[in-house]
Formats: structure tokens, C-alpha cells, sequence
């Protein structure tokens, strides 16, 4: 093996600066990569998978520095090679794919033109023979349309399709090495699995040599050969992939596996006035509709899972709820009353029995207001709550969702973590006293053991304070360990709706089942196992 | 050589008074502000330290001034010497005294003037950008009508037309700035706007008042402030260019602008005095930008 080496870096250590100080993020990784060989890194956020990705090509981000270590690619030292050099590789021998496909396309030329030009700026193929070549690949992508697809902007395709024509670009000099940082994390399940398959199949057909950089090990279970597990700059362990899924040998790697675990009993089926009632719903922007005739109730003590693609109408929904988005027909009851179709018109009272819970916490709280204020405001907004009640009552709510009073009240959301913030978000929701609560993708951008926290705490909570929650999200591992009831979205209407183990156990609807059987398993054979039963082909690998 | 040495003393003037004051402040502030001082660089505090100067004087004048400000004390532009330390001017007012009055005056006007620009225009802005609608589109509009007319044209018609007080200059140019301030201030909110965080206070059920003071007002700080760093310069210069028409502050009242203009033939004469205003209304600029620019630095979050 020693002979088909590609990549070899020792002893990386790399620094971030935060003000004055140098502090280091990674903290002396060794990674070797073989000849066509395809190497997972996982961890959560902050673990440094993307900054140790960017290292093998040499690149360090504004405000770190690469400060130890050898990075050997292919006989180069990518550290004391000129930029020149340097850049004369990227592009044409390594190649990176980002997360965001759509932030990284230039909207303002056409898929083909990005795609011609590292081929042409680096001399590898003249414009014409690049244009062809661009086909063909597109082809290979499985990219619908691959004549004309290329001549459209990037606006004009989906972010599957995005996504794809990204690693058909990446792959356009033919590089030795590409590094795709969680190319899939932002698609929808049906997509990611469409994506995943093209990936893995281009990757093979080439013989190139991957990078894969994920924190969903069901993922990087199909995709890589060996895995790499990063904590907080440090290798925890590396293995190959069937024997780390099998028997990880370190405690954290194993606290990874267990947090998908995670489920709570059913709660006791439904009785009574449900807490809101979405009744016969048709509601859109301008002229189309994008919510169809939508029915479900919510029971307090229980929680409604609305799961689908994005566009399904999931969030349209919540807002048709909320009162943001008055529907053209229909209407929502609220304890068998009609609430008035728009906010405005709700009295103090109506608005304070619904909370949201949203998806990025760090858009959902001004980022200039302490945590005394933005937890504050609606109790003493709601409840008339001031001066020492006020005081104590913050109190009680930040050691409710388990942060220290003294040490957070007088913070400011950028001085907390992701999780926190999030939970900060649920206070305030709490601070109202609501009988309903809508959590509209609430841990969606987040990792998968912070994710397990923040489930744990809404499940504590509900059986406390017997609360309602709507729970929206694409992630049916979620569905799976919280929800009561199901309702399945597409397109705007429901396709299918009941208790949570009578929609996993049989689903009526070939949608549904699609969907479920999207989910990826930790199987390392689950793509193939898939592909093949959906095609009834062999794949070809 | 002059020239050299005097780069080299307004070095050192500038470097001892950015480090006085620096500790001066700091030992003055409370427990909780502490680090915010130790950490502002030299400009920051060279240029607070000019600015309090400046509010001393205005404040003081009467005290310190050596004259009455429309005293005629004797000939007319006598040269630097005692009891007239830095001469007389015209009408043989002492030209000490016409700076210290003048703090008061020029640096109060355009103050109120920026102060009440700000006000109206970053008000009408976020509101604006909040409610949207009928409502932007008009006040938009109107503004745009506004901003197509030249700002010193329409000054000019306004103070025709409504007489030349000091509180007509103020209200005036206020009205002019306040359009270019308003189209700052919404395009800042629009963006704002949009944030979960505004949806989820309106949600609240939270009023107008309150959207715009806690929620939006906060986040629109950063380039608010730099804004108005700028706009007090321009507002100087406005009345400035108002004065020297004859329309801006009337004399006896002591004026910078004015001074620089009723003096400036002395300087084919070799004379310097004039410049002494100049430098007033170009010092206090300098220092409020370096503070501004402190302050940007700050709320841009780039402090830690």
C-alpha cells in the first residue's frame, strides 16, 4: 500500500485567532489517504472536520494559521509550496465540495461556464472539448437532462440537482482527491439518497480518492471505506468503516452510536377538545395555494409530528397556526373556539396560549438583548410580572431548561453555544405559560448529541407542564423518538395521518413508505440494499 | 525644518493626550466599564478627550472668555499680541473670545441639528420598514421628492421663506438630513425586519414603540453611529456654506464658519489667523470620527 499513498498529514496542528490570542483548534492530527480510497470524518460541530478538510489542500481560513505538521500530497509539501504551486493544484489535482451548493454556485453565470472554467484556467482541456466533457459528466450524475441542463442558472435547478452538478464540477479536471464537506446535510431525505449514490458511484468510476466529512454516521456509513472520529480537534479513534459500526472501541465514538436511541413511551391516546384544531385549511401567497385542505387536531399532552420534503407546506402550516398567514378557507380552532384568522386581531390572551419554537436560534433571538430580557419580556409582558416576581420567575426558568441562573441571566445569545441558545428558546416559549407550543425544525442545526438534550428537555417539559407541541421536521429519526402522532405532508396536503406506531410499522401511502425507507441505516450495505430493491437492478460496483 | 518639528510636537501632543486621558477615564469610570477603557485605542481616547475639551468650553464660555462676544474693543485685525492674544478682527472683536463663543454656537447647532435629524430620520425609517405597505411607499417617496431637490438649493428656498433664526437653521437642516438619514435607517430595518426575532415579538403581540426601540433600534446601531459621525461633519459644513450666504448664523454671534470667511483675506498677508477656526471645526471632526470609529468597532462585535 505504501506506494499508492496520496495523502499524508502529520502532526497537523492548526490555530484559530479570537482577539489577541492563538488558540489551537486542531491539535496534532496524523490522516493518510490511499489512491481511491475514501475516508469519513465525523464529529460535531466545532470538532474541526471542515478545518482539517480545507488543511489538506493546503488552505487555512481567514484568522487561523497552520502551525505544525507536514501536509505530503503526492510527494508535494503543500506547507512550503508557493501559492503559485499551490494553486496550480487546487482545482485540477484536489478538488472541494461544499455544503451549500447554492451559496457556492455564482448565480450570475450559467452551471456550464462554472464548469469550464477550472478545466480551461488550468489548461486541461480547451472550452469546446470542457463543454462536452461538462455532458457527459452530467450524464454520469444522473442529472435529469444533461444536454440542456448546463445552460440553465442556478436559481433554475434544485438543490439535489445543485448539489450534484457541484461534484460533476468538481470532478471536471479529474482530480487525484476531492473533498466534499457535508455535501448532503442540507437536502431533504429522498434527495440525500439520489445524491449519495451519484457521489459514491462518479467517485468509483474514476478512482478518486474522497474526504467525506459528515457528523450523520448513517451516511458516512455508505459512503466511506475507513472513518476517522474527531473531537474537539483530536483524533478519537480511526477504523475501518464495517469494524468501527460493528465494535467502536472508545467511549465517545459509542456515546455517537447511542444517541439515536433515544425514544419515550406513547402518551395515553387522545380525549376531550383537542388544544387546537386545524380545520379543513387552504391558505398560499398570491395566487397559489400552498396548503390544500389540511385537517389535523393537537391534544394537550401530546405531540404531532409533521414531517415532509422541504415545500411540503410544513411551515406554511405553523404559520397559518400562528396567524401569520390568514388561510383563504378553513380555520383554526384553539379549545373548540375559532381564533381570528390574523394575528392582529388575537387578543393578548389567544397569542399568549401558542408559542414557537424556531429552527435557527440565532435568528429567533436579538442578538443585542440580554437573556434577562428575552426570557423576561413575556412574562412581564403576559403575566404582569415586574421588578423581584419578574427577577425570580427568570430565575426559575433558566434552571428549569438546566442552565445556572447567576452564571446566564445577564449574558447575550452570542456568548452561549448552539444547544443553549436553543433552550433559550424554549424558555422563552415557556415564560408565556402556553397550552401549545409549535417547534418548527428546532433541532435541525444541530448536533446529534446536543439534539438528544434538547428532545430529552421538550419531553420533560410536556410531561410537566402538559403541553401540546406541533413538532415540525424532515429528520424522521426525530419523528421516531418523540412523536405521538404522525402527519405526513406533500405538496401541501396530507397524505397520510395517525399514531406513530401504526405509520412506521405499515404505511399506507407508497409516500410515505418512500420516505421511510429513506432514512439511512448504519448499515454499511443499506444504500446498495436500497438501490438495488428500488431499481430491481444490480449496482454497479 | 518648522514643519518638522511641529509633526514631531503634534505627534507628541497627540500621543500624551490620548494617554491621559486614557487613564484619566479610566480611573473615573465605574467597576463595570473599566475594560471598556483600557482596551480603546489612542485615537478613541485622543478624540474623547478633545470632544469633553470642546463641551467644557461651550459650556464655560462666558468664564472663560477674556471678552463679551460682540465686544468692540479696539482696531481692527491687530496683530497676536497681549491683551489680544491672538488679534482682533474686523470690527475689532477679539478673536480669542469669538473661539470660545464660537464652541458654543457652531458645535451647539449642529449638534441639535444632527441630534434632531437623527431622531426623525432613523424613526420614520424603521417605521417605516416595519409597517411597509401604503405607508412606506408614501414616506419613501415623499423622501425621494425631497433628496431630488440640491440640499443647499432647498435650504436656501426654506430659510427664504421662513426667515433666518437660529431655530429655522436648525429645523432646516434637520429636514434636509433627516431624508438621507431616513434612507438609511430603512434599508438598515429591512434587513432587520425579516429576522425570527421580530416575527416572533410581533407574534408577542409586542407594539410599535417597543418593535422599533428594543428590537430594531438596537441592531441598527453600528451604522447609525457611523452615520452620524459623518452627517455632524456635513451638517458643519452646512452651516458653514449657509453662513458665508449670508443666511446661516447671524453675526454678532460668534461662528466659526463665518470667522473663517470674514478673516480669510488676511491670509495673502501672511497672516495665520484665520486658519485658527478652520482647525476648530477641522479638529472636532477628526475627534468625533475617531470616537465613531471606536464605537462601530465595538458594536460590530469585533471587540473580544
Amino acid at each position: 500500500m505504501e506506494n499508492t499513498r496520496l495523502l499524508t498529514i502529520k502532526g497537523l496542528k492548526i490555530e484559530g485567532r479570537s482577539g489577541d490570542a492563538w488558540h489551537e483548534i486542531i491539535k496534532g492530527v496524523d490522516l493518510t489517504l490511499h489512491k481511491g480510497e475514501v475516508l469519513g470524518l465525523i464529529g460535531e460541530s466545532g470538532a474541526g472536520k471542515s478545518t482539517l478538510g480545507l488543511a489538506a489542500m493546503g488552505f487555512a481560513r481567514d484568522g487561523c494559521r497552520i502551525s505544525g505538521g507536514t501536509i505530503d500530497f503526492d510527494g508535494i509539501d503543500l506547507r512550503t509550496a508557493s501559492e503559485t504551486r499551490r494553486r496550480g493544484l487546487r482545482g485540477k489535482r484536489i478538488a472541494y465540495v461544499a455544503q451549500s451548493a447554492a451559496a457556492s454556485f455564482n448565480p450570475a453565470h450559467k452551471l456550464i461556464d462554472q464548469y469550464c472554467e477550472a478545466p480551461v484556467v488550468h489548461g486541461v482541456m480547451p472550452r469546446k472539448t470542457a463543454e462536452d466533457d461538462a455532458v457527459d459528466l452530467y450524464r454520469r450524475m444522473r442529472l435529469p437532462n444533461p444536454d440542456a441542463i448546463g445552460f440553465r442558472y442556478p436559481h433554475q435547478v434544485s438543490g439535489g440537482q445543485l448539489q450534484r452538478a457541484m461534484t460533476a464540477m468538481a470532478m471536471s479536471c479529474r482530480p487525484d482527491l476531492i473533498i466534499f464537506d457535508e455535501p448532503t446535510t442540507a437536502l431533504d431525505v429522498t434527495t440525500q439518497i439520489e445524491v449519495m449514490a451519484a457521489i459514491r458511484d462518479i467517485v468509483r468510476q474514476f478512482g478518486t480518492a474522497a474526504i467525506y466529512i459528515t457528523h450523520d454516521l448513517a451516511v458516512v456509513a455508505q459512503m466511506a471505506d475507513r472513518i476517522k472520529v474527531l473531537l474537539r480537534g483530536d483524533e478519537v479513534e480511526e477504523a475501518d468503516t464495517r469494524s468501527m459500526l460493528a465494535a467502536p472501541r472508545e467511549d465517545y465514538t459509542r456515546s455517537l452510536w447511542a444517541v439515536r436511541s433515544f425514544a419515550r413511551a406513547e402518551h395515553p391516546s387522545a380525549t376531550g377538545i383537542p388544544v387546537a384544531s386545524v380545520g379543513n385549511v387552504t391558505a398560499g401567497y398570491g395566487a397559489v395555494d400552498v396548503l390544500k385542505n389540511i385537517s389535523f387536531d393537537i391534544h394537550a399532552g401530546r405531540t404531532v409530528a409533521v414531517v415532509g420534503e422541504s415545500g411540503s407546506g410544513k411551515s406554511t402550516t405553523a404559520r397559518v397556526i400562528t396567524g401569520l398567514l390568514p388561510p383563504r378557507e378553513g380555520e383554526v380552532l384553539f379549545n373548540g373556539k375559532a381564533l381570528p384568522a390574523s394575528f392582529k386581531a388575537r387578543s393578548r390572551d389567544e397569542l399568549r396560549q401558542c408559542q414557537m419554537i424556531y429552527q435557527m436560534a440565532d435568528t429567533a433571538l436579538n442578538p443585542k438583548l440580554r437573556l434577562r430580557e428575552l426570557i423576561g419580556r413575556p412574562a412581564a409582558m403576559y403575566l404582569g410580572l415586574k421588578g423581584k416576581a419578574l427577577d425570580s420567575r427568570i430565575r426559575d426558568l433558566l434552571a428549569l431548561i438546566e442552565l445556572e441562573p447567576d452564571k446566564y441571566i445577564d449574558r447575550l445569545p452570542s456568548e452561549l453555544s448552539g444547544g443553549q441558545k436553543q433552550r433559550i428558546g424554549i424558555a422563552r416559549a415557556l415564560a408565556a405559560e402556553p397550552q401549545l407550543i409549535i417547534c418548527d425544525e428546532v433541532t435541525s442545526a444541530l448536533d446529534q448529541i446536543v439534539q438528544e438534550g434538547i428532545l430529552k428537555l421538550l419531553d420533560r417539559l410536556q410531561n410537566e407542564f402538559n403541553l401540546a407541541y406541533m413538532f415540525i421536521t424532515h429528520d424522521l429519526a426525530t419523528v421516531k423518538a418523540i412523536a405521538d402522532e404522525v402527519v405526513v405532508m406533500q405538496h401541501g396536503a396530507v397524505v397520510e395521518r395517525g399514531a406513530k406506531a401504526e405509520i412506521f410499522a405499515d404505511p399506507k401511502e407508497d409516500y410515505t413508505r418512500l420516505l421511510l425507507s429513506s432514512v439511512p441505516e448504519m448499515d454499511p450495505d443499506w444504500l446498495n440494499r436500497l438501490l438495488v430493491a428500488r431499481s430491481g437492478l444490480t449496482p454497479n460496483d | 525644518m518648522i514643519i518638522l518639528i511641529s509633526i514631531i510636537v503634534g505627534l507628541a501632543l497627540f500621543f500624551m493626550i490620548g494617554v491621559s486621558a486614557r487613564s484619566a477615564l479610566q480611573a473615573v469610570a465605574p467597576a463595570h466599564h473599566k475594560p471598556t477603557f483600557r482596551d480603546m485605542p489612542l485615537t478613541a481616547s485622543f478624540g474623547l478627550a478633545v470632544i469633553l475639551f470642546y463641551i467644557f468650553v461651550a459650556v464655560f464660555a462666558p468664564l472663560i472668555a477674556p471678552y463679551g462676544e460682540s465686544e468692540v474693543l479696539g482696531a481692527q485685525f491687530l496683530p497676536w499680541a497681549s491683551p489680544h492674544y491672538l488679534g482682533t478682527d474686523k470690527l475689532g472683536r477679539d478673536m480669542l473670545t469669538g473661539l470660545i463663543y464660537g464652541a458654543r454656537n457652531t458645535v451647539g447647532i449642529a449638534f441639535a441639528t444632527t441630534a434632531l435629524a437623527f431622531f426623525v430620520g432613523s424613526f420614520l425609517g424603521l417605521w417605516a420598514a416595519l409597517v411597509g405597505g401604503w405607508l412606506d411607499q408614501s414616506l419613501s417617496r415623499f423622501v425621494d421628492a425631497l433628496m431630488a431637490i440640491p440640499a443647499l438649493i432647498f435650504s436656501l428656498l426654506l430659510l427664504t421663506i421662513f426667515g433666518t433664526s437660529v431655530l429655522t437653521l436648525i429645523l432646516v437642516i434637520a429636514a434636509v438630513d433627516a431624508t438621507r438619514v431616513y434612507r438609511l435607517a430603512r434599508s438598515v430595518a429591512q434587513g432587520i425586519v425579516v429576522m425570527d426575532y421580530i416575527e416572533a415579538a410581533r407574534l408577542r403581540g409586542e407594539g410599535m414603540w417597543r418593535l422599533i426601540r428594543r428590537e430594531i433600534l438596537p441592531n441598527a446601531m453600528a451604522p447609525l453611529v457611523a452615520e452620524f459621525g459623518l452627517r455632524f461633519c456635513f451638517v458643519f459644513l452646512a452651516i458653514s456654506a449657509l453662513s458665508f450666504l449670508g443666511l446661516g448664523i447671524k453675526p454678532p454671534t460668534a461662528d466659526w464658519g463665518s470667522m473663517v470667511r470674514e478673516n480669510a483675506t488676511l491670509i495673502t498677508f501672511g497672516d495665520i489667523t484665520p486658519l485658527l477656526p478652520a482647525g476648530a471645526i477641522a479638529l472636532l471632526t477628526v475627534a468625533v470620527n475617531f470616537v465613531v470609529d471606536w464605537q462601530l468597532h465595538r458594536a460590530s462585535g469585533l471587540k473580544e
